[in-house]
């Protein structure tokens, strides 16, 4: 642990070793791949959101003109669940399913032969609502599905059932001063980064595939690629390219296993690219839910019990994140009694994907505007109530574990004496605030480092930069060799370059994929100190390491002159050959991040519009490494719940059909929607990281939700339980309640 | 089809490509001159990623026809650096963290030029309206705001 260390590159603010190719447009992105002879592939959709496939006729669009390969769900014979979306195979279970797939000579080509495909299609009842999919009767999404895998029971839209509790609930409430709970509804929201998907692939007459795409991690998309066309892991390469946003969008597969085999079939390279419409219609979105939730205190403000009932929607397939979701819902608080039961409901919607500490934002909104009722009715400030009871070191989260040292303490005391907390907000204006959590995650990671023979460092790791990461690797890189950010780079490999790498999400690349550069640099540091000692005729034992630079240790009798890593690198031929650090691990305690957030808004009563004023957020970092990339977790976190809050939802037709599938109607906030987004960052070191690091990524998102429904509460005087808070739902509800 | 010939300057160099009729002027950039460095994230004219100059006019190049570049000139981010090194917006963004993943990047210095070309003194309301065209999903927009405007000061007075 090196709290007490003092840190020369951690905390300072360089210039990323991405940046100028970025700024320039240099950098290349899923979509800016082309190959000698290569051919587009375009997707045909499903127009019904539930519906039998009867026939597929390929013929049609084979005539075409141009057209080399086409294949139907069939052609994708593995993958299970995941096989099946990305072709469907008996069934289409939403808008915009996958059916069949061509390759031609142009995208235009590709796009007009769709039009000769035949599907014959027996149209089912779409199942659009948690309400609809769970009533008594209800149309079956899929007939074989039964809840927990539990065949004695009728078959079921409910996937599965998770229950836990601690003490006595019954008790505790009848030990409550004051009640509050309610019903509370999420809708379901997509991740919308910028890049659309995008793969090129290309497979060779050994079976020996390669495929460019954007992801947040190669070896996943190595392994499901492979699962889908029942080859080995081996038979697939992997490139990343840069990535354009996926805030856990891009952690599964739609195109790549099409692409492989239409490649195959067609013999050449084969480029896919989906359109912003397919984006949304088939990819991502995260669960709409419906959590019903109750907590109680004594007059003092000490919580006696808390309930919630948290059904999420998990799209065509099983896999809602309703498990952390029932983990982070009472995770700020050290409680006796609580109950949490939680319900994977499946919906003719698109498979739900992961989207930015998966499952916490539902749950916890409902959670958080039911504190700030209680908080209400016992007349506490909503900060003290959540002070009254904090989890704190040592207390027993409702998911199991102990925590170790963790902030919401410090944020919340962080947040009471903030000049922005302390100034009352403007007149007309109201405040909410809420708490945000989320676990992160470790997990395994690769890293080698490499000495040039001017010294300079290269990194070669694999976690795909989504947002700074490689920053965050030369910074902790540059302090454990001590040497200058400058002379270090850092790169990111393809899954024949670089050593297994988990996939860059769970906020787990700074914190695991970092220790594995440290451990790297620490065998680099290793190897220089037993050079030097060779070149010195020293014992290794009596080289220390100051400075970026080998040195005799104190008190050893040698007249010799330091040696930097470029003096080594430079003679490394004569003392065993070329500098080369590695380390591999599972890295272990990701320690789990909070946050306090609250912001300032108006309404507009005669529009209903919501207009956000003032935005702080405050949050543990453990250590933060780059605290400009920090902010910039923080405030994306921050306007990406804003957005979900006020305007975001997926809205389907009575056919199930979406009816915006597009950034003019599934509107995201742009820049005039939104103010300064204000950050303080707390660092309670996370004691299982080198340098103290927790995961920073995903709490952002978690508390605006339930911070926006409150500051509305504030100004309005009643509460809007559901979400969006959009022009529509506030105006009825000011209509209905004045 | 038969294809078009067109006959353009980009970035300040003349050059001829063939064209579909109905290539946008964003396919004709990536596809047909290779310069990629103008995304695509909508093709619907609602993000911004594929800003570019048409005849000095900020434009989404993705609702202007490949064709229509016929004796017009355009500037895309690949020329917004020089023989000197980054502009002084390119410069601010990478100080500023200004991005993260950089698919929008292009997009919002090109429009950001083309702000501080027509407003060099713009406030903070100014530039939030100017480049609400633009999406980005991951900054959150303050750190680009303070780039735009970092950039305005230093170009306003020159070190």
């Amino acid at each position: 642990m090196a709290e007490a260390v003092d840190l020369k590159a951690i905390g300072t603010r360089p210039v990323r070793p991405d940046g100028v190719e970025k700024v320039t447009g240099r950098a290349n992105f899923g979509a800016d791949l082309n190959l000698p002879g290569m051919l587009h592939g375009k997707i045909l959709r499903s127009p019904h959101a539930h519906a039998r496939i009867k026939s597929v006729d390929l013929s049609g669009a084979l005539a075409v003109d141009g057209v080399l390969a086409a294949i139907s769900g069939k052609d994708i014979p593995g993958g299970g669940d995941l096989g099946d979306n990305v072709l469907a195979n008996e069934k289409v279970l939403y808008d915009g399913h996958a059916v069949a797939a061509v390759a031609a000579r142009s995208a235009f080509i590709a796009e007009q032969a769709l039009d000769q495909i035949k599907v014959e299609y027996e149209v089912l009842n779409p199942v659009l609502s948690i309400d609809d999919a769970i009533a008594d009767g209800a149309t079956l999404v899929n007939e074989s599905q039964h809840t927990n895998g539990d065949t004695s029971q009728p078959a079921s839209n409910i996937a599965a059932v998770t229950k836990f509790e601690r003490g006595d609930v019954d008790k505790g409430f009848a030990e409550a001063d004051a009640v509050a709970e309610g019903e509370f509804r999420v809708p379901t929201a997509h991740q919308g980064y910028i890049e659309p998907h995008a793969c090129t692939a290309t497979i060779n007459e050994e079976g020996k595939a390669t495929v460019w795409c954007c992801t947040q991690g190669q070896f996943d998309v190595r392994s499901m690629t492979a699962n889908c066309l029942n080859k080995q892991v081996s038979d697939i390469r992997v490139i990343p390219s840069e990535i354009g946003g996926g805030f856990g969008g891009k952690t599964t597969i739609y195109l790549e296993p099409v692409a492989v085999k239409l490649s195959e079939i067609s013999g050449r390279p084969v480029k896919m690219v989906m359109s912003r419409e397919e984006v949304f219609r088939a990819t991502g979105p995260t669960s709409a839910t419906l959590c019903r939730v109750k907590v109680g205190a004594k007059n003092d403000g000490t919580i006696t019990a808390a309930t919630a009932w948290l059904a999420y929607e998990a799209g065509a397939y099983p896999g809602a994140p309703v498990g952390p979701g029932c983990m982070s819902v009472l995770a700020p608080y050290d409680l006796e009694n609580f109950r949490i039961e939680g319900l994977d409901v499946l919906v003719t919607k698109p498979k739900v994907a992961a989207y930015r500490a998966p499952g916490a934002p539902q749950s916890m909104h409902a959670m958080e505007c039911a504190i700030d009722d209680l908080a209400r009715k016992l007349g506490m400030d909503p900060i003290d109530l959540r002070l009254k009871n904090a989890a704190d070191e040592g207390t027993v989260a409702p998911y199991g574990p102990q925590f170790p040292a963790i902030g919401l303490r410090a944020c919340l005391e962080a947040a009471k004496v903030h000049p922005n907390y302390t100034t009352p907000p403007a007149e007309g204006q109201g405040r909410g605030v809420a708490v945000g959590f989320w676990f992160n995650i470790g997990m395994q990671s690769s890293a080698e480092i490499r000495i040039a023979e001017n010294g300079a460092v290269t990194i070669m790791e694999g976690s795909p930069d989504i947002g700074g990461s490689r920053a965050s690797m030369c910074l902790m890189a540059a302090e454990t060799l001590g040497i200058p950010y400058e002379n270090i780079n850092a790169h990111v490999g393809d899954t024949e370059a670089t050593g297994y790498c988990n996939t860059t999400g769970g906020s787990r690349t700074t914190f695991a994929t970092g220790m594995a550069v440290i451990e790297a640099c620490e065998d680099i540091i290793a190897q220089c100190k037993e050079r030097a000692a060779l070149t010195w005729e020293l014992d290794v034992d009596q080289v220390d390491w100051e400075d970026g630079q080998a040195v005799p240790k104190p008190g050893v009798n040698a007249d010799v002159k330091p040696l930097s890593l470029a003096d080594i690198a430079r003679s490394a031929g004569r003392t065993g050959g070329p500098l080369l650090g590695r380390a591999s691990l599972n890295a272990q305690g990701p320690g789990a991040s909070f946050s306090v957030n609250w912001t300032d808004v108006e309404v507009d009563r005669e529009t209903g519009k919501v207009d956000v004023k003032a935005f702080t957020g405050v949050q543990d970092a453990g250590r933060a490494i780059h605290p400009s990339y920090v902010e910039g977790q923080m405030q994306g976190g921050a306007v990406q719940g804003l957005g979900w809050a006020l305007n975001e939802e997926y809205i389907y037709n009575d056919d199930g059909v979406m009816e915006n599938a597009g950034f003019l109607d599934y509107r995201v906030p742009v820049t005039s929607d939104m103010p300064m987004i204000d950050t303080q960052i707390v660092e309670v070191p996370n004691p299982s990281h080198p340098y103290g690091v927790r995961g920073v990524g995903e709490t952002p998102i978690v508390a605006p939700l339930a911070a926006t429904s409150n500051a509305v509460r504030d100004v309005l005087g009643f509460r809007i339980n559901d979400l969006p808070l959009s022009p529509p739902r506030v105006l009825a509800a000011i209509d209905e309640n004045e | 089809m038969a294809k078009v010939h067109v006959s353009t300057t980009v970035n300040g160099q003349p050059m001829d490509v063939l064209v579909e009729p109905n290539d946008s002027l964003l396919d004709t950039l990536r596809d047909g001159l290779g310069l990629t460095g103008t995304k695509e994230g909508c093709a619907t004219g609602d993000c911004g990623a594929c800003s570019v100059m048409l005849d000095g006019r900020l434009v989404c190049s993705c609702l202007v026809l490949g064709a229509e570049a016929e004796g017009k000139t355009i500037d895309t981010i690949e020329g917004v650096a020089d023989s000197d090194g980054l502009h002084v917006i390119q410069q601010k963004f990478l100080e500023h963290a200004a991005l993260q993943c950089g698919i929008c990047t292009p997009g919002f210095i090109v429009a950001a030029k083309a702000l501080l070309e027509k407003n060099p003194n713009p406030d903070e309301t100014t530039i939030r309206y100017w480049l609400a065209g633009n999406l980005c999903r991951c900054t959150g927009y303050d750190k680009i705001v303070r780039a735009v405007q970092d950039a305005a000061n230093e170009l306003a007075s020159p070190a």
